[in-house]
């Protein structure tokens, strides 16, 4: 039988890099620097309380706008941490990972045609999940001179009548882009003016090194507008987990919980509990991983940029993203050589779109004796190629 | 406490210039700072956690948690009594401690027998002390903050977005 796949899925840009990924899982002993996740396990006090809860037998559904004693310490947290106001019953939802929720918000706003800014590089389901909505991704490039960082000036250039929403992510996912307070007012500016939704992925808030999150809805003006994305998998390292939570206006919410319960139903339970222990309990192993991940950032910046690997200090989460222009390499021929020559995995540009084919992302979320070792092996690998 | 200090604690082999890189420090004030604690006695030794589970003589090394009663004398409390015990070789650690005992002494030996004796022969018969509970470790789990057995990593997918 011949099989038909629907044409907006067939039209999806495929992940080109699959193969390359599958070559890294193949191979035995690589040190990897490629993995988008915390590499310590969730906090003991985490896991125990997951444990305790399968032990006592809760292994049902949940609400399906997800427990309302989390939901209650989500809002509390926000409110404590960010001055956030946000009513636990009708303004939050939990959802598996920030991921469930990005593609809900695009569900429950998006017509079919409208507008979502999406600035480049940055995590790889973002424009498919506006395009999958029905929506149209408008690709903002930012730029390394400005370290990655969108500007008012360029996305106002973008704001055509028919779009609707600019994505923002930060700690950005590759670049570890992050946004001062000041600089965000001026990028609110623009959203008011030509009347934007924000869709704000804070899933990296906690890593943020050189100065305080600032969270997009606290902006003045901005709560109305904005839908504020965050989550336990970076922070509290609960990615397995898949717990991330949505707050926005009530329509907005009511809209996401619509969808979330047909498709979803509910995020685990477990997950769920374990959410509640890390937000009562878990501050103390946020702070601890955040301080060692410092660290290992000031170590690799300053360990690429002697080898010869131009990369800025970025603001937040655990990547870097140098640049490799001056090899004239492809940045998949540069990954795949280093990887078979030295195994080292990490994830070339490209595999964020072409137009970042002169950069490899890095991830020092990985111990530290591994990324001395990894920076010892790149420079072997630059000097046997030059 | 001193970021340099915490690195050490965990890391007494790293160098003065992986220390000023991961720190943001100048190697000259790493290795400034790294003098003036060794001078001042903050840095008092670097050691190696070793578990001996796992050396091969491992049968030939016991050790015990000793609890200590003692009198108190007049003027030095129980520091007198204390270095009294903490001289002798045998003894690894000694807390002065809170609640039902007094002093909390580690020793090791040979065997149950060479500890057996020094608690009887030099502890038990020092004139200051009351009484001595003697427990002998069957196992070490975790130690200096180091869990010992060698623990499975997870299964972390080696690249992910």
């Amino acid at each position: 039988m011949k099989i038909e796949i629907s044409k907006k899925v067939e039209k999806l840009a495929p992940s080109g890099i699959r193969e390359f990924f599958d070559l890294v899982l193949g191979m035995k002993d690589v040190i990897s620097l490629g993995v988008g996740e915390p590499d310590f396990a969730s906090p003991w006090l985490v896991r125990e309380k997951a444990i305790y809860s399968l032990e006592r037998g809760y292994t049902s559904y949940t609400s399906n706008k997800g427990m309302p004693e989390l939901r209650k310490q989500i809002a509390h947290f926000v409110k404590m941490r960010y001055q956030l106001d946000y009513d636990f019953d009708n303004e939050i939802l939990i959802t598996v990972g920030v991921s469930e929720g990005l593609d809900l918000v695009m569900r429950a706003l998006l017509n079919p045609g409208d507008k979502v800014i999406v600035p480049e590089p940055v995590y790889v389901s973002y424009a498919p999940v506006v395009e999958l909505a029905g929506g149209k991704a408008v690709s903002l490039k930012t730029d390394k001179s400005n370290e990655f960082k969108m500007t008012p000036e360029n996305i106002e250039k973008l704001c055509t009548k028919d779009v609707r929403a600019l994505m923002i992510n930060y700690p950005c996912n590759p670049t570890g882009a992050s946004y001062t307070k000041q600089e965000l007012e001026a990028i609110a500016k623009v959203v008011k003016k030509h009347n934007l939704l924000v869709i704000s992925d804070e899933v990296y808030d906690e890593l943020t090194y050189d100065f305080d999150h600032t969270p997009f809805a606290t902006l003045p003006g901005m709560k109305e507008r904005v839908i504020y994305l965050n989550g336990f998998s970076k922070a509290y390292a609960m990615t397995g987990f898949r717990i991330g939570w949505a707050c926005g206006p009530e329509k907005v919410i009511q809209a996401m919980t619509k969808i979330h319960q047909y498709t979803i139903l509910c995020a685990s339970i477990t997950g769920q509990i374990a959410a509640q222990e890390a937000l009562k309990n878990g501050m103390k192993s946020v702070q601890e991983m955040k301080k060692e991940y410092k660290r290992r950032r000031r170590f690799i910046v300053e360990s690429l940029n002697e080898i010869g690997l131009d990369c800025h200090m970025p603001q937040g989460a655990f990547y870097v993203f140098p640049s490799i222009k001056k090899l004239k390499v492809p940045s998949m021929d540069f990954a795949k050589g280093l990887l078979k020559s030295q195994k080292v995995a990490l994830v070339p540009g490209v595999a964020f779109g072409k137009a970042w084919d002169d950069f490899i992302r890095i991830s020092y979320a990985s111990s530290y004796d591994n990324l001395k070792e990894a920076v010892v092996r790149i420079k072997k690998y630059l000097s046997s190629s030059r | 406490m001193d970021e340099i200090l915490e690195i050490l604690s965990n890391d007494a082999r790293i160098t003065a210039e992986e220390l000023a890189k991961l720190t943001g420090k100048s190697l000259d004030s790493v290795k400034k700072t790294i003098e003036k604690y060794e001078k001042n006695g903050v840095i008092v030794k670097y050691k190696t956690l070793i578990n001996h589970d796992l050396v091969r003589d491992a049968n030939s090394f016991v050790r015990a948690l000793i609890e200590v009663s003692v009198t108190p004398q007049k003027d030095v409390g129980f520091d007198s009594i204390a270095e009294r015990i903490y001289s002798f070789p045998e003894v690894t650690s000694c807390y002065l401690v809170s609640g039902s005992y007094d002093l909390l002494v580690v020793v090791e030996g040979e065997n149950i027998q060479t500890v057996s004796n020094f608690v009887a022969s030099k502890l038990s018969s020092l004139d200051q002390i009351r009484s001595t509970t003697t427990h002998f470790l069957l196992k070490k789990y975790k130690e200096d903050g180091q869990i010992l057995k060698k623990t499975e990593e997870g299964n972390r997918l080696k690249i992910s977005y």
